[in-house]
């Protein structure tokens, strides 16, 4: 069955849409994406797992996971929620972490809307949309560190904060 | 100011600009011949995709002819496309899940 993977990105405007169909109805994928025990199961691009810290999934509430690399690195990702509607979208804000997990308050931000609805009776189409505050923003999410399977070290990171 | 591919393409008169260097260089006269805009809004519009990196100078006696620089809009192609792997890699490992749920 296709799944109609969508992903287009404006640079103009600075945001990228995702879109996606799953064969399983709103109500699992809306778990999937806001508990952390199946968030974890598949956030992370392989070879990285992901952990979660923290996940307080409500307005103002954070959710906090680390990625594992092979060797045991970690890199920090840290999500706040701005608004949530049961069952059918949330937004949140996502931030850069220091090394412990500490939130950058003052570091580059990206905004997330993601919503999902029911489609063909009993499978769920979700659709994103993140923005990106200018270009240094946009790379440093978009290279995330996935660069040949090793996250960016903390010392490019540092460079590309204070050049933001 | 600092100054980002996106600036470069957010505006109207400098995509068209850089749609003609595609073609080949062109000298600041030969590219405000395609404008209705005065010879000095289209110079200050050069000088902004300059500082952005996707336009370069090269001057040969008293001529500059300016040149598209693909290597700086292939960039955030490399970006783009990572990204894209990453959340279709996500969405794979979220199908396996939603099968067992």
């Amino acid at each position: 069955m296709t799944n109609n993977f969508v992903f287009d990105a404006n640079m103009a405007a600075k945001t990228i849409n995702v879109t996606r169909e799953f064969d399983a109805p709103v109500d699992k994928v809306w778990r999937a994406w806001t508990e952390a025990d199946l968030l974890d199961k598949w956030i992370a691009p392989k070879p990285w797992r992901a952990e979660t810290r923290t996940m307080n999934f409500m307005v103002g509430g954070v959710w906090l996971y680390a990625m594992v690399g092979t060797e045991g690195q970690r890199h920090w990702v840290y999500a706040e929620f701005t608004a949530i509607e049961e069952g059918s979208s949330f937004s949140s804000i996502g931030r850069f972490c220091d090394g412990e997990g500490n939130p950058v308050l003052e570091g580059p931000k990206s905004y997330r809307n993601t919503k999902f609805m029911t489609i063909d009776g009993n499978r769920t189409r979700v659709d994103m949309v993140i923005s990106f505050e200018d270009e240094s923003t946009i790379k440093i999410f978009t290279e995330g560190g996935f660069k040949e399977g090793t996250f960016m070290s903390m010392n490019q990171l540092d460079e590309l904060l204070a050049s933001a | 100011m600092r100054r980002d591919v996106f600036q470069a393409i957010a505006d109207p008169t400098r995509r068209a600009i850089l749609t003609l260097l595609v073609t080949g260089a062109m000298t600041p006269n030969a590219i405000a011949e395609h404008f209705d805009s005065s010879r000095q809004a289209v110079s200050k519009h050069i000088q902004i995709l300059t500082e952005c990196g996707v336009v370069t100078h090269v001057q040969t006696g008293r001529e500059i002819h300016y040149h598209f620089n693909p290597d700086k809009m292939k960039e955030i192609d490399i970006w783009l496309e990572r990204f894209r792997k990453m959340w279709e890699d996500r969405f794979d490992q979220l199908d396996n899940l939603l099968n067992d749920l």
